[in-house]
């Protein structure tokens, strides 16, 4: 065999290409950051660092709306998140320890359904169906709608856990007389814990940021933090609109970061 | 989308077979209200009578869908010819979604090559640092690429400031701004599937190819890339799909001239002056192209799978 002198793996470029792509990924976001603690009521001079944009979120003109549009998301991406949790979970538990049935397959492709359809279509069909059985929008349909599309991202994870537990410890709960429902909350629910909270913030996350289907199902007035962001920057963007989105970009970052430590840790061993 | 259609690997056990079916009964039901059924009613919609202050007749009428395809003159009484205007949106987002795939797949596929042939250690952290912008709110990302690309923003101040400009690129409002848009937001879309299949190829065969003296750009070609072809297929619809359907980065980023489905969607149910039924329309054609992309998707990978 030839000796080569090169890696066959490597090739060159790649390396350069991805961290191209990670600075095409991360330049805006930080460039954002950095301009929401700019002093200048302008958003194109610098003049300092200042935290007057924060200030001005907590208490200026705008912030009674914010703080409302705050709550409004919060309180949704709460409900909306353990709903769709405990919904993603059962059926998991169905799908990947009930046995081979018919209605398996069938399953996995409906809960997989609100990831195919297209977002604005859902949002559509989400409006025409309440208006058709006349429910009047408000945040009761807000939260009704993210609880749908909640409830794949909150299964993707706890499916993954599911798999990667083995039978055996259910298995030898009930060989020492555990019913079936104790062997369910006692073993598996323990052992699903990193997968169910990854789950959860997943579609806490999901909810928080969703933006097209709340615009369609909101009532007249009915703000989350995403619409009442559109809704100012449909005007120019403002600094405070960066000081938001970079406090809100803070969340998100730290339920992934969150996420993933727990995922990754395994408490079968 | 994991795992395909086999609901992701076989069952572990049947533990709780006796009670499955009250188990799935919550995401049935919830499901089945929340999405099967406001999918049936948007497509009764479409049949319907539009209603001039929002909202519809119920009155059985094809005019949703013969306003789409069909141009009846000023008086709408002539006979039907091509109506070029929505044939024409729907083929500029075709086409923006299109080009937005290519640019990710041009920077996507160097990085999950490069991310699959790092240490196993490595590789949970890299590709976390590719998913964490997915995860931060497409609003604020879609807001942060206007205000970056803005003619006085700090893309063009550096530009400038290097030398490389004498004068502000003006990118916002045109279809390269949209792009660009579609592109920053899947771009992790694209990272993760090709990822996941360069980690499964079996490297051997670059090195079979090698010793038979193939130079590595042709390894490239004609052994791996064919090999992990299922993930780059799905890469591209993954980035795809959404971007054909969105409504963001065309409404911020661009014009009157990048005017795409998602943004004709959403004005036929903004306040009174929309067209429910034409929506509704609109819509079901929208869901039919993807749903039909997804199939096709479906059955290569099937076949990939037994291949």
């Amino acid at each position: 065999m030839a000796a080569r002198s090169y890696n066959l793996r490597v090739y060159p470029g790649f390396r350069a290409v991805t961290l191209l792509c990670l600075f095409v990924l991360y330049a805006p976001l930080v460039v954002v950051t950095i301009y929401s603690f700019n002093a200048s009521q302008s958003i194109t001079n610098w003049e300092g660092v200042s935290l007057r944009w924060y200030a001005d979120v907590f208490t200026g003109p705008e912030s009674e709306k914010f703080k409302l549009a705050a709550r409004n998301s919060f309180v949704i991406a709460l409900i909306a998140a353990s709903v769709a949790t405990t919904i993603a979970t059962l059926a998991a538990t169905a799908i990947i320890r009930g046995g081979r049935f018919r209605l398996r397959t069938w399953s996995f492709g409906l809960i997989s359904l609100p990831l195919m359809v297209p977002e604005i279509v859902t949002a559509v069909a989400t409006l025409i169906f309440f208006n058709a059985i006349g429910f009047d929008r408000g945040l009761l349909t807000i939260l009704l709608a993210h609880i749908a599309f909640c409830i794949p991202f909150a299964y993707l994870p706890i499916s993954a856990r599911m798999q990667g537990i083995e039978a055996s410890y259910e298995q030898a709960a009930q060989d020492l007389y555990a019913t079936r429902r104790q062997a369910f909350t006692r073993v598996l629910l323990p052992l699903m814990m990193p997968g169910i909270i990854s789950g959860f913030i997943l579609a806490f996350i999901v909810s928080l940021d969703d933006f097209i289907i709340t615009n369609f199902v909101k009532g007249a007035g009915v703000e989350t933090l995403p619409t009442a962001i559109f809704g100012a920057v449909k005007q120019g963007i403002k600094p405070n609109i960066m000081a938001i989105s970079t406090m809100l970009l803070g969340v998100s970052v730290v339920m992934v970061a969150l996420s993933w430590l727990i995922s990754r840790r395994d408490n079968t061993k | 989308m994991a795992g395909g259609g086999t609901a992701g690997g076989g069952p572990r056990t049947d533990t709780y077979a006796p009670v499955r079916l009250w188990l799935l009964l919550p995401a049935w039901v919830s499901l089945t209200i929340l999405v099967l059924a406001p999918v049936s009613m948007m497509l009764v919609y479409s049949f319907l009578t539009k209603e001039f202050r929002g909202g519809v007749i119920w009155e059985f009428s094809l005019s949703a869908y013969d306003q789409f395809f069909c141009n009846r003159g000023l008086f709408g009484d002539e006979p039907c010819s091509i109506e070029w205007t929505y044939l024409l949106i729907f083929w500029r987002s075709i086409w923006q979604a299109g080009a937005a795939t290519l640019l990710s797949l041009a920077i996507g596929f160097p990085t999950a090559y490069f991310i699959a042939t790092r240490p196993a250690r490595q590789r949970a952290l890299w590709v976390f640092l590719i998913t964490i912008p997915y995860w931060v709110n497409l609003l604020i990302r879609t807001v942060s690429m206007k205000f970056l690309l803005r003619d006085q923003g700090p893309l063009n101040d550096a530009l400038l400031g290097l030398g490389i400009l004498s004068e502000p690129l003006s990118i916002v409002n045109t279809n390269l701004a949209v792009q660009l848009g579609l592109f920053y937001s899947y771009l992790p879309f694209m990272v993760l599937p090709i990822y996941a299949a360069v980690e499964r190829y079996n490297f051997s065969l670059s090195e079979a190819a090698a010793d038979l003296y193939a130079p590595r750009w042709v390894i490239l070609r004609r052994i791996v890339i064919p090999a992990v072809k299922p993930g780059i297929v799905a890469g591209c619809i993954l980035v795809f799909v959404p971007s054909l359907g969105s409504f963001l980065a065309p409404d911020l980023l661009g014009g009157a001239k990048t005017f795409m489905i998602g943004s004709l969607i959403e004005e036929q149910f903004k306040g009174n002056a929309g067209n429910w039924p034409f929506g509704a329309a609109a819509s079901m054609i929208l869901l039919t192209m993807v749903l039909i992309l997804l199939l096709i998707f479906a059955r290569q990978q099937a076949r990939a799978g037994n291949g």
